[in-house]
């Protein structure tokens, strides 16, 4: 086994004076998929602000090799991280085309960039009819392809999840999910998910761990997790 | 009639003022998202450095093009070293430091060059075209300059990449951030191209008007009245909106008896609230649409 | 727009610190011996220091009051309720001219002006309220600042020449102390000024405590769930129009028979920021940060002037600038904070 592409050790993290996470220890291996399950309030969103230095945060986070902990959010996207925020983050007032062109902004290759919004399009054909709409105009899932593919304009070699499938009806979940198991496997890229819909993401995770309060209280391959009496029980329903 | 078109000339001339001005406001609004109430007083220092510059000899479009950079450098720094720290500091802060600025630069002015009225030169020549003498060649160049800024900054935010990041950073911070815009560095841009066009309408506004300190607070005010009344997201709105400021002023003082010069100021500003009451975005503000 | 929750607020004031580890009462983190203590003090001084002072000086502290009532008239619009104004000289200058109008005119007494000019005004403000009610945040601030910067044009115009005395301006009379009281009349102003200033603050505190109050507040911080609550937003934030405008209303008036003048270029729009500075200074959302504003006003221009003649107006401008860099929640935010602390190494 090679190292894993993200190793998170003892992260804390708070939101001005009041701490929400109290020592997390996780990885996210090359190429693949980990999901963070969790209720309402119990730190998933918290643990990816950490990650991309949006939130005061203590601990070692290391990508690739590199501590990436204290960062600025803007140097840690350079790196390849690229992170799909709750609520998508659009750009409302821009087209289509103009938040996609904004997901590259830190490359220069001109022509490269051409092509990956060719193959966002590629993936999501609804945002290729689109292209000239202002964004704020799309619908909840078109909006939260675009925020997909404005992540992949950064050709990340890590994509943060914010729950995908907030707000979306079951259909339009179902195409987007597929689309990123299309990416996990065609395109090699690694995943942190982060879920209240943990039925869905154990289907596409290889690990998952589980968050509660801010303490991580169970981890295991996704398949192990989605057996689980507990976790069955508390976050699967049935 | 004779009387309406050469009051409508006229309006245009002094409009070409207001929609310089309200041209820089809207830059500083898209930047950051405030109304700074210094940028006239800004402008007038910048002007006052051009002054200085032709008064050390240096040749007319020298000091234009010395002047721009120097304001441009020196909004970065304001940015950088009184705003900056005030970054998370509520909206009432941040109005409050413009008006400590308004009080430092009007006073430094005054203190360097003094409150006596100085004359600037303009590049254009002061010939009267039409020959109504209502437009001079100055008024008709300061149009050109305005409508030349304007299609410059048009080009700039449509077609550049720092042009797309200083309105994604404008518009959504956070999520700017996430697609690796350095937002603070794209603010500080902001209020740089905002003293640089502020210096350029300074420069502008100075021959018609005449240079001192206190040059700056009534054009400053029809200049917010262009802004708004064009919509504060809408850079050719502000452009519009200014015309139409100096337009209305002019014929409000001439056809209205009550009016006089006097209220011509209230005047601009009750259109202001009228426009409001109804757009309140402005006449060419953005309507942002979003779906939940 | 909501203002910032960080800013100093008297609410922390009504909030008992649950669980405190003494018995003392603590309101806010603070014992409230201490504060009755500070209270307390606070009124002796300002009852002694008219016969210690010259009368300038009463002239002075008479002036720091009456901007510290107009302060807390803007307190309450925009800290308790969130909107803006940055044309609150406007309701100076109509209380002042209701007055000076009056007295000339009508031949009433100045306290029988006085109420007539706080409903006048609160009448304007509740007006003004209305079309306030469509613009938001700084929109609201350029509508104000616009008030503020016609009122002068306007109080000059020759139509209105015969009653308020043009560019000229009104002479108004100050009254002298009643029932042979051993008082000059500036020392009489002072008394005036002072009950009718701790009237409109405990009139403040009791409003924003109030269940009114509470309603303002909401109203402030999240407008969309005020309204799910059932309260009438267009109502509430008019009528505090209309009170904030009445607080500043009685300042205009009292201030036309301190200075025994009015004219339009005492109310320019230079006064409305003014009191604005004064607002942020004392300490948003606080009742006594207002006096603090008024102190503010009235002496720091002198001490800036002191520094440098002729750099009075950047000096000014540092101090202001320092001021929010070092009290970002104001003078009272500072004095609560050394309170706390002090109060909590006591325990």
């Amino acid at each position: 086994m090679s190292d894993p592409l993200l190793k998170v050790t003892g992260l804390q993290g708070w939101y001005g004076r009041i701490q929400a996470l109290y020592g997390l220890d996780f990885e996210v291996p090359d190429k693949g998929v980990v999901t963070l399950l969790g209720a309402n309030g119990a730190g998933k969103t918290t643990t990816l602000r950490a990650l991309s230095g949006m939130i005061q945060t203590a601990g070692e986070i290391s990508f690739a090799g590199q501590s990436i902990a204290g960062k600025v959010t803007e140097d840690i996207v350079r790196l390849g991280i690229a992170h799909v925020p709750e609520g998508r983050g659009t750009f409302t007032a821009m087209t289509v085309e103009e938040n996609l062109q904004l997901g590259a902004m830190t490359r220069s290759d001109t022509r490269a960039i051409a092509e990956d919004i060719e193959r966002a399009y590629a993936y999501f054909p609804r945002l290729a009819e689109r292209r000239g709409q202002q964004a704020g105009t799309l619908s909840g899932g078109e909006q939260q392809m675009l925020a997909i593919s404005r992540a992949l304009m950064l050709r990340p070699r890590l994509m943060l999840l914010d729950e995908p499938s907030f707000g979306l009806a079951p259909l339009i979940v179902e195409e987007l999910f597929a689309i990123l198991v299309d990416l996990k496997e065609k395109e090699g890229l690694s995943m942190l998910v982060v879920e209240q819909n943990a039925a869905l993401a154990l289907e596409i995770a290889d690990e998952a761990y589980l968050i509660e309060t801010g303490r991580l209280v169970m981890s295991g391959p996704a398949q192990q997790i989605g057996s689980d009496e507990n976790v069955r029980r508390a976050y699967l329903g049935y | 009639m004779d009387l309406f078109i050469h009051q409508v000339l006229a309006g245009l001339a002094t409009g070409g003022i207001y929609a310089c001005m309200a041209l820089a406001i809207v830059m500083i609004y898209q930047a950051i998202h405030h109304l700074n109430f210094a940028q006239g007083e800004m402008a007038m220092f910048s002007t006052f450095i051009a002054w200085q510059l032709i008064e050390w000899g240096v040749p007319y479009w020298g000091a234009f093009f010395l002047t721009i950079v120097v304001s441009f450098i020196g909004g970065v720094v304001i940015e950088r070293t009184v705003f900056k720290p005030l970054h998370n500091a509520p909206i009432l802060a941040h109005i409050v430091a413009f008006i400590a600025l308004f009080a430092i630069f009007n006073s430094v002015a005054g203190f360097i060059w003094d409150f006596t009225i100085k004359s600037f030169p303009t590049p254009f020549g002061q010939e009267s075209l039409f020959g109504s003498g209502l437009m001079g060649a100055h008024d008709a160049g300061m149009i050109g300059v305005t409508l030349v800024l304007l299609v410059l900054l048009f080009l700039f935010f449509r077609n550049t990449r720092v042009g797309l990041s200083m309105r994604a950073a404008a518009s959504n911070p956070d999520s700017a951030r996430l697609v690796g815009v350095r937002v603070g560095w794209m603010i500080a841009l902001g209020w740089g191209m905002a003293a640089a066009i502020g210096a350029v309408a300074g420069m502008m506004i100075a021959p018609v008007v005449f240079l001192e300190p206190n040059m700056m607070l009534a054009i400053l005010i029809y200049g917010f009245a262009g802004a708004v009344v064009g919509g504060l997201t809408s850079p050719g709105g502000a452009v519009i909106g200014g015309f139409a400021v100096g337009i209305i002023e002019n014929l409000a003082g001439t056809f209205i008896p009550v009016v006089g010069s006097e209220l011509k100021l209230a005047i601009a500003l009750a259109l202001i609230v009228t426009v409001l009451m109804f757009k309140p975005t402005g006449l060419f503000g953005a309507r942002i649409v979003t779906r939940v | 727009m909501t203002i910032d929750r960080t800013i100093a607020s008297d609410d922390a004031a009504n909030t008992p610190v649950a669980g405190s580890a003494t018995k003392a009462r603590m309101v806010g983190g603070i014992p409230v011996a201490w504060q009755r203590t500070a209270f307390f003090i606070a009124v002796v001084i300002a009852i002694a220091l008219p016969f210690l002072v010259k009368n300038f000086t009463i002239f002075q502290l008479t002036t720091v009051m009456i901007y510290a009532i107009a302060i807390l008239g803007l307190n309450l619009l925009t800290g308790y309720n969130g909107q803006f104004s940055l044309g609150h000289s406007t309701f100076i200058a109509i209380g002042a001219y209701t007055t000076a109008i009056l007295m000339e005119f009508a031949g009433l007494s100045f306290y029988g002006t006085l109420p007539i000019a706080a409903t006048i005004c609160f009448a304007f403000g509740f007006l003004f309220g209305l079309p306030a009610l469509r613009l938001e945040s700084i929109y609201l601030a350029l509508a104000t600042f616009a008030l503020a910067v016609a009122t002068p044009q306007v109080l000059k115009l020759s139509p209105f020449e015969h009653w308020t005395g043009g560019v000229q301006g009104l002479l108004v009379f100050k009254p002298e102390a009643p029932f042979g009281l051993p008082l000059n009349s500036d020392q009489w102003m002072y008394f005036v000024t002072l009950a009718i200033g701790l009237g409109l603050a405990v009139c403040a505190v009791n409003l924003v405590n109030s269940r009114s109050g509470r309603a303002i507040k909401a109203i402030r911080d999240n407008p969309i769930a005020a309204r799910a609550m059932g309260i009438n937003i267009s109502l509430y934030k008019t009528t505090t129009f209309g009170i904030s405008a009445a607080y500043a209303g009685i300042a205009g008036s009292l201030s036309a028979v301190v200075v025994q003048f009015v004219a339009p270029d005492s109310f320019t729009f230079v006064l409305a920021i003014g009191l604005f500075v004064g607002l942020v200074v004392g300490g948003v959302g606080s009742i006594t940060g207002a006096l603090f504003g008024g102190l503010f006003l009235v002496f720091v221009p002198n001490i800036a002037e002191e520094v440098s003649k002729g750099l009075a107006g950047a000096v000014y401008g540092v101090i202001l600038l320092l001021v929010i860099y070092l009290m970002p929640a104001g003078a009272v935010g500072l004095i609560r904070t050394a309170a706390m602390k002090l109060a909590t190494r006591r325990r």
